[in-house]
């Protein structure tokens, strides 16, 4: 079909965001374009919201499901802030989306989907389609319901059926609105419903009759050329966060040769580290589903006794009930790896929402002197070299290690660049040899002042450890004052000392200047897209974002001392910015905060760094 | 899928008691049940064929707990109640490993409730022995999950008013596939039942009537006292009738549907109407009456009740593993990394 002759705008960066009722198909509709959008080569990054709820009430505003793209010809650091293009399904999905919306938007939407109830349940007082209240929008009004049933009527496809493919004739229109291809499309209808061939045939002549439909609306004034970014060569896959981690560690297992043991209790938005790890037997994963979160972990500090690079996943109020048995694994000294997939608390808080409150409890949540390592993901793809990460330094440093990543990592998705396995840094884990004369429970490496690993099974080195207080070296139980200290000492400098074998922090932009801007774990995207707008408008702004929090990097005092403000941005009320004025008392770091289960706003942190700056 | 049964490594050099005696000294009080079941456990693993090196035992909190300390094994001593856990994550990491997990009422019953059940719902392959003294002795004499109904204790001032567990009916009622009841004045039987455990594929559950001599002495001597005992215990063997008494005069026997004690020769009874114990049956309805029997009407019944054969959790992870390995496509991380929609740029 010949394409009406209208010009073509190229975009550097679009968000498009789909939105509909919970059971409209909107997550599958999103990951289609997205899916496309990377095979073309645009980076991108994605992000589902969706309730907390599985189905709620149709045509409700708390039933509405969306699925966000950020796709752009340059590198994508977040999931976007504000949308270019709006699919809404529905009058509920609307009333909910429109003040993500940007002026001049394009707002697509399925008139056949408003009639008084809808309306009415959605909280409008009346049409919004037709009482002007869009005026500040690009309105595409598109019929679809009856226009998908139409496209099928000669092939005799059922209502039902006709109806739930609509999400299709909403992508086939997107499709024409991006300039974008509908083949990939096609061959994916081929392989997902290799055994229902009826439905390939349905969707691929939705999806053309939308694609064809959109060519004849008025509304649409020009489509949206984003050409491909420029990318580092290589292999490229997409990947959400929650998969991320759970394949590093899969990856450190193999590199490790520690077999890896999961135990783990469901909870949202960790999950899915857990349900992908029960997929990978063939790799050797042993993956329990405990009866509770203090189980999952418990059972983990047995497989680690036992030899396995032992894991468990929670999110917040999960970390919570492990509290007492990470002091186990810290007095003990046996590797450990806790995944906490933050979520905004306190108790059950906001399941589905991001926040970064977890940090004082990975840090300090504990009874006794309890020190571990603290290492936060800022990326959904680097949640792979992260995870990995936390898990080698737990195993070399014989010591539980906590990895922090977020409801927006997990779930969202971002082009990943394949590594060679051959390329990831080795892992050596201190493990003893059989017969070993020497062999003590609690005899350490001078240097790192870490324990030996002594596997049962394994002939010579029978031994018992525990939660009580051990003699050092010899292991035996002690109660000794002196004795005591001594441990103590040793177990929080051993963790001070993984400080020696992570890199140096490093800073984006000048080491002195007016304002450095701190921050960790998953607001690295908005941050640093905040900080480079105005390191382009020639503010003397510099970034430093914190991977490794516990031990921090050795050069931190350093790299603060350089600037005349800090301000310390995070998704809590204030956390590690104390942790920085307690390790660092200057009084000139000041922090910004949000605590809204939403990340930030690019114009939030510009705004507030230019206040910043010209505060005197 | 293949069948797999996982199998402990064997040993043929002869161990004695002494390869399992700790230098550690032993800080139960004395005239604790505790020295009596540790001297039956070193009695016991000598005998039971395993390398020494894989024996694993894992505790939980309380005064049974501290037994790790006392044996010459690899052992790991951890917090109240998640004994049962810790054990699963070993033996699921290692299923070459016979895994020992000691525990008390208080422990197991109480704050380790949730994992007592569903470690046994799982059937994973360990030992559990329950020391069941009644009371929490490590905290100084509050009344646990088995103390009776009435008892006075230092936080029942007047009297509990819980219903206590019984074990045997707990374990059953969370499907377990062994159940075995000894007192701690009884070596030989308490070293016959653990065993027995020890051969038994999958969760075996061996309570040990145990005294605490400080805090609920003589819990147990109204049933294992030696003025009283060949009324009141009954002590199972398979495959042999269910009698007990001074003279091996009475008997269990099935009238309707429940148990009743008769004597030989009296009303017409005779020995071949005395119930046969089967402690390999896998259905557990004679087997459960038996765990609940108590005085005063009943003798109360010790021996292994139960010993059913069932697949074994660590097994089942083994079994689809290697079937998953055996058909998967991917067999390590690089083609993992790579499965899937990949491109390259």
């Amino acid at each position: 079909m010949a394409k009406k002759k209208r010009p073509v705008i190229e975009r550097e960066e679009v968000v498009v965001k789909f939105v509909g009722d919970s059971g409209d198909g909107m997550q599958l509709t999103g990951s289609m374009f997205s899916d496309v959008a990377a095979i073309v080569g645009n980076d991108l990054a994605t992000f589902p919201d969706f309730p907390a709820e599985i189905r709620a009430p149709q045509n409700t505003v708390a039933g509405v499901s969306g699925f966000q793209v950020h796709m752009g010809s340059s590198k994508i650091f977040t999931t976007g802030d504000l949308v270019d293009v709006l699919v809404a399904m529905n009058p509920a999905s609307l009333k909910s989306n429109l003040k993500w919306a940007k002026t001049g938007a394009t707002i697509l939407t399925d008139t056949d989907a408003y009639d008084a109830k809808t309306i009415e349940k959605a909280g409008y007082k009346q049409d919004p389609l037709t009482d002007n209240s869009l005026e500040r929008f690009n309105l595409v009004k598109a019929p679809i319901t009856t226009l998908t049933k139409e496209s099928l009527k000669e092939l005799g496809t059922d209502a039902k059926t006709a109806e739930r493919s609509k999400n299709m004739f909403a992508l086939g229109m997107l499709f024409y609105i991006f300039n974008r291809e509908l083949k990939p499309s096609f061959k994916y209808f081929e392989q997902k419903f290799k055994k229902k061939p009826e439905l390939i045939e349905i969707n691929k002549i939705v999806l053309q009759a939308g694609y064809n439909y959109a060519d004849t609306v008025e509304a649409l004034e020009s489509v949206i050329q984003v050409l491909p970014a420029n990318m580092e060569k290589g292999r490229y896959r997409n990947i959400t966060g929650n998969v991320a981690t759970a394949w590093g560690l899969l990856a450190a297992a193999e590199k490790s040769g520690r077999p890896l043991f999961l135990g783990s209790y469901p909870i949202t938005p960790a999950t899915e580290i857990l349900m992908e790890l029960s997929k990978h037997k063939s790799l050797g994963a042993k993956v329990f589903q405990a009866e509770d979160e203090i189980a999952g972990i418990c059972s983990a500090i047995g497989a680690s006794f036992a030899g396995s690079l032992a894991c468990t996943t929670t999110s917040g109020p999960g970390l919570s009930l492990k509290s007492e048995a990470i002091g186990l694994a810290v007095i003990t000294e046996l590797p450990l790896v806790i995944v906490n997939v933050q979520r905004g608390g306190p108790s059950t808080g906001l399941p589905t929402k991001s926040e970064q409150s977890d940090l004082y409890q990975a840090l300090f949540g504990r009874n006794g002197e309890c020190p571990v390592i603290v290492v936060a993901a800022s990326t959904s793809e680097n949640c792979f070299y992260y995870s990995y990460m936390t898990a080698k330094l737990s195993m070399e440093h014989m010591t539980p290690a906590i990895l922090l990543t977020d409801g927006y990592l997990g779930f969202g998705s971002a082009l990943f660049r394949i590594p060679k396995m051959a390329d990831m840094p080795a892992i050596n884990p201190p493990i003893a040899e059989p017969n070993d004369p020497e062999f003590k429970p609690y005899r350490r490496d001078p240097e790192t002042l870490v324990r030996q690993w002594a596997i049962p099974g394994t002939e010579g080195l029978r031994h018992r450890i525990g939660g009580l207080e051990k003699e050092n070296i010899i292991g035996t139980v002690s109660t000794d004052p002196m004795n005591h200290q001594i441990m103590t000492d040793f177990r929080a400098q051993k963790v001070e000392n993984v400080a020696n074998f992570i890199p140096e922090q490093e800073i984006n932009g000048q080491a002195e200047g007016d304002l450095l801007v701190v921050s960790w774990g998953g607001t690295y995207g908005a941050v640093h897209s905040a900080v480079s707008q105005m390191q382009k408008e020639g503010k003397r702004i510099s970034h430093a974002h914190f991977h490794y929090i516990m031990p921090l990097p050795k050069n931190t005092e350093n790299v603060l001392k350089g600037f005349k403000k800090i301000v310390v941005c995070e998704l809590n009320s204030g956390q590690f910015v104390n942790y920085l004025r307690m390790k660092f008392p200057m009084p000139n770091i000041t922090q910004f905060n949000k605590v809204q289960g939403l990340p930030f706003m690019i114009n939030e942190l510009t705004d507030k760094f230019n206040q910043l700056l010209e505060e005197k | 899928m293949e069948f797999i049964n996982m199998t402990v490594e064997r040993t043929n050099v002869q161990l004695s008691k002494a390869d399992f005696e700790s230098d550690q000294m032993v800080k139960w009080c004395p005239g604790c049940g505790g020295h009596a079941i540790l001297a039956a456990v070193e009695r016991v693993f000598p005998k039971i064929g395993y390398r020494k090196e894989n024996f694993c035992m894992v505790s939980g909190i309380g005064c049974s707990s501290r037994f790790p300390y006392y044996v010459n094994t690899y052992g790991i001593h951890g917090i109240h109640g998640r004994a049962a856990a810790i054990s699963t994550g070993v033996k699921i990491a290692n299923p070459r490993l016979s895994v020992w997990t000691v525990t008390g009422d208080g422990d197991s019953l109480a704050i380790g409730g949730n994992h007592f059940i569903h470690v046994i719902r799982r059937n994973v392959d360990l030992n559990i022995l329950l020391f069941n003294n009644q009371i929490y002795g490590l905290t100084k004499g509050q009344f646990s999950p088995t103390t009776p109904m009435g008892k006075v204790t230092k936080t029942s001032p007047m009297g509990t008013i819980e219903h206590p567990f019984n074990i045997g009916e707990l374990v059953m009622g969370a499907q377990g596939t062994f159940f075995a009841r000894v007192p701690d004045n009884n070596i030989a039987l308490m070293t016959e039942c653990m065993f027995e455990a020890a051969k038994h594929d999958g969760t075996s559950v061996t309570e040990i009537m145990e005294n605490c001599i400080i805090f609920a002495d003589k819990a147990h001597a109204c049933v294992t006292g030696k003025e009283v005992k060949d009324e009141t215990m009954l002590i199972l063997k398979n495959g042999a009738p269910m009698l007990f008494g001074k003279n091996n005069e009475k008997g269990l026997i099935l009238k309707d549907t429940r148990l009743e004690v008769v004597e030989i020769g009296k009303n017409g009874i005779t020995a071949e109407d005395i119930l046969v114990h089967d402690q390999y049956s896998q259905d557990p309805g004679i087997q459960l009456m038996l765990a609940k029997l108590a005085p005063p009407n009943f003798p109360m019944v010790f021996g292994v009740i139960r010993s059913a054969m069932y697949p074994t959790y660590d097994d089942l992870v083994e079994e689809q593993i290697k079937y998953a390995r055996q058909t998967s496509k991917i067999r390590n991380v690089d083609d993992l990394l790579n499965s899937g929609d990949t491109w390259e740029i």
